[in-house]
């Protein structure tokens, strides 16, 4: 029934001079998610509105699925057009519109329309009374709320008209590429996927790097990071994800460092590592999926431990958020089952049964002196092996 | 250099197998129900299979049902039999370290109504007699034993069970998993008391997704799957013609020159045992000698995660398993290392090596070679306490 879409985005509404940039980019980045979808579509940019129109036969569920995954959508209207062939012809329409969409018909309802084409015979005030009381004719067990309606009917007289009721809420946000981009640390677990959408939502987009540690960490785990990254692309667009091999550094760190401090030591070569990739491909800024007091590594001392040896900032969009609040959404954004698989991540397989939580940055760098003697050929050699594939979202 | 160490999981086809497969799928590819001279030309490849199994086995051709592995056979003959004889009592007898296609199975009839009882197996992996002795009681209607096990390769005493189970009543029904130990032994199920045997295609370098169970003419069985009524109406289901074929093929070689290639995988067994001790902390977990299965070997190293054991073998490119194949991704300690009383520390730290008609001494030395490396290399890093 529907052949099109009206797409409602929030925020870039309220952008300045340079509010068309934002919105070339969202029509950018809905082309590049219906290319996932059967049938041909065009997107136009007219007085401050995206439309979507079908020009072929096309699924409507997966059609609004995948608009649904465009970050700066903030609703989706799948609307009806109809001919202008006079007012009876479109009362008509109106109520079978009316008829299709609420098979239930105890609800109220509210008549809105707009006249974008000045020339149309009747004014907006007509039309919302005239459409009314044509659809209350109809359907008798049908009510007219003008202050709380349960179904705001959208009446627009354009070149054609178009008939819309339902908003389909959009993931929100801006666009992805209105933002710059930043480099994901991305291990197996749940945090860091979800990490990664909530500043992608931002508009920004991402990079990523993984942690591994062969032998101790298996193929398998490599291969989940890989579905991880490709999950997350559905929304952020193509990542390109960094591996690096860490097995060296770490039994370095292993062998000259206090146990304790393994992991907090760690941590740091991991925000090096990443900081000097996200240089070299231009990021802004790094990305973790830390949250204050989840694991000793991410107390508040430990994290400023951490971030001490960043220049770049790092962005931390789970630091207040508790594991459910992010289990709740990786499960809607659909990375939860995967990131639940049981492979040990280089993270865990030496970690001290007491690590320190509460580093003192003194200490830590009088013991990372340790390492002076081989620990930058062992970082340049790890990022000389950076292995880097594209990953993309494809069904 | 590619080691495959890991035949218990699943084996190399043989090409002559995958050739006959290819040429059955590409143009005998008729379906031996349908009655033109394509499907009477099918039907020839499961006439030949039948024979092939049934010479092997010196069992009657209509005796051989072929299912899709040794899982769907071990659970149609589990649970055929217990449906079918539930009127004679409702307790069945199993052990402990089964392969989880039984267990399982047993664990679900547990939850509709059966009693079982899972015997005990000593420190090298063997049930002992008395036990099944004790277990069996008049409401007995099947007692089901593994032949190999899968994770240490102890042989468990078939024959005798067999015997035993028939003196005390001829009506309890002997069901034998020899997904492991078919294709190494030679079985006779009639002179073994054997009423139903479990058999699986991939394991003795046939193709996967293929096994047959051999049911004994006067066994009670209730089919569990229902269709198209082919077997007899025990096992509905166009008839998967290549794999049927395939292992047929795959059985008449392995058992052309099996004598001589069991004595072969011994020796490689016994050099790779004797070597592996060399490396302090090692053990060899069930029968490190002729009394276990020629091509299992069960190695417990102290002080090294087994997970991380394998990858540094594979990083050498050789493969084995962490446990079994069958459990190996999931986080719970085995069954049957537990049921062999493996101290919780060696629990994670074992790994199976499983040879096949492939593997070759200069692989074993190799494989040795590599484990005296890597080993003691491991073990400087490991969680500290």
């Amino acid at each position: 029934m529907f052949t099109a879409f009206l797409i409602k985005y929030a925020e870039i509404g309220i952008k300045g001079k340079n509010r068309h940039l934002f919105e070339e980019a969202l029509a950018q980045q809905i082309k590049y998610a219906l290319k996932r979808c059967e049938g041909e579509f065009k997107v136009t940019r007219t007085q401050g509105r995206i439309y979507v129109d079908a020009l072929s036969e096309f699924d409507y569920e997966e059609t609004v699925e995948e608009l649904k995954t465009v970050f700066g959508v903030s609703g989706i209207c799948p609307v009806v057009y109809a001919e202008d062939e006079g007012f009876e012809k479109l009362a008509e329409r109106v109520v079978k519109y009316m008829d299709e969409v609420y098979p239930d018909k105890k609800i109220t309802f509210k008549v809105q329309a707009r006249r974008a084409r000045k020339n149309y015979p009747m004014d907006s005030m007509q039309i919302n009374c005239e459409l009314g009381g044509a659809i209350l004719e109809a359907f008798p067990e049908i009510k007219v709320d003008v202050h709380k309606p349960d179904v705001l009917l959208n009446i627009e007289i354009r070149e054609k008209i178009y008939i819309y009721s339902i908003e389909i809420p959009g993931p929100g946000g801006m666009p992805v590429g209105s933002n710059g981009k930043a480099m994901l640390l991305l291990s197996g677990g749940i945090d860091s996927p979800v990490a990664g959408y909530m500043v992608s939502k931002r508009g920004v987009k991402i990079d990523a790097v993984y942690f591994h540690a062969p032998p101790y960490t298996s193929d398998r785990a490599k291969q989940k990071v890989i579905d991880l990254a490709k999950l997350v692309s559905r929304y952020t667009g193509p990542i390109y994800l960094h591996i690096i091999n860490f097995t060296d550094i770490q039994l370095y760190i292993y062998e000259k460092c206090p146990h304790e401090e393994l992991t907090i030591i760690m941590r740091r070569y991991m925000m090096k590592i990443a900081e000097k990739i996200a240089k070299d491909t231009e990021c802004l800024g790094l990305i973790t999926g830390e949250s204050i007091g989840q694991v000793a590594s991410q107390t508040i001392q430990s994290l400023a431990v951490t971030n001490e040896v960043c220049t770049l900032p790092v962005f931390r969009p789970l630091i207040g958020f508790d594991k459910m609040e992010i289990v709740d959404i990786s499960e809607k954004i659909g990375t939860y089952e995967t990131s639940i698989l049981p492979y040990e991540d280089c993270c865990t397989i030496f970690v001290a049964k007491h690590p320190v939580t509460k580093p003192n940055l003194n200490v830590i760098k009088r013991h990372e002196q340790n390492l002076e003697e081989k620990i930058d050929e062992l970082v340049q050699t790890a990022l000389d092996t950076d292995e880097m594939i594209v990953v993309n979202w494809e069904k | 250099m590619e080691i495959y160490l890991d035949n218990s999981a699943t084996t190399r086809c043989f090409d002559e197998v995958a050739a006959l497969m290819t040429k059955i799928m590409c143009e005998d590819y008729g379906n031996p129900s349908s009655m033109h001279r394509k499907g009477v030309q099918a039907e020839g490849y499961l006439r030949y299979a039948k024979e092939v199994i049934a010479k092997n086995l010196k069992v009657n051709e209509k005796e051989i049902f072929f299912t899709s592995g040794g899982t769907e056979s071990d659970n149609l003959a589990i649970r055929g039999c217990a449906y079918a004889n539930c009127r004679g009592g409702r307790h069945l007898i199993t052990t402990q370290i089964e392969h989880p296609a039984v267990l399982q199975t047993m664990r679900n009839l547990e939850e509709e109504g059966f009693r079982v009882t899972y015997l005990p197996v000593d420190e090298k992996g063997c049930i002992r007699l008395e036990d099944l002795q004790r277990a069996i009681t008049g409401e007995t209607i099947l007692v089901s034993i593994m032949h190999t096990n899968n994770e240490i390769g102890s042989l468990q005493p078939i024959a005798e069970a067999g015997a035993l189970i028939k003196k005390m009543n001829p009506r309890i029904l002997f069901h034998v998993d020899a997904v492991q130990g078919y294709g190494k032994f030679k079985i006779y199920p009639k002179r073994m008391n054997i009423d139903l045997l479990s058999v699986s295609g991939h394991k003795i370098h046939g193709p996967k997704g293929v096994g047959f169970l051999y049911i004994n003419d006067k066994v009670k069985i209730k089919p569990i799957l229902f269709g198209g009524g082919q077997q007899g109406g025990l096992r509905s289901g166009t008839d998967n013609v290549p794999g049927i074929a395939g292992m047929a093929k795959a059985i008449e070689l392995v058992y052309a020159g099996l004598d001589d290639e069991v004595e072969r995988l011994y020796q490689i067994k016994e050099a790779f045992v004797n070597g592996v001790r060399k490396i302090e902390g090692v053990t060899v977990n069930g029968h490190c000698d002729r009394n276990g299965a020629p091509h299992i070997v069960s190695v417990s190293v102290e002080g090294v995660r087994s997970e991380v054991l394998l990858h540094a073998l594979e990083d050498k490119g050789i493969y084995v398993s962490a446990g079994s194949a069958c459990s190996a991704h999931k986080p719970q300690p085995s069954a049957t290392l537990q049921a062999i009383g493996l101290g919780k520390e060696l629990l994670g730290s074992t790994i199976r090596f499983s040879f096949s008609m492939f593997t070759t001494m200069e692989e074993v030395d190799y494989t040795l070679k590599v484990m005296y490396d890597i080993i003691p290399m491991l073990r400087k890093y490991t969680r500290k306490k």
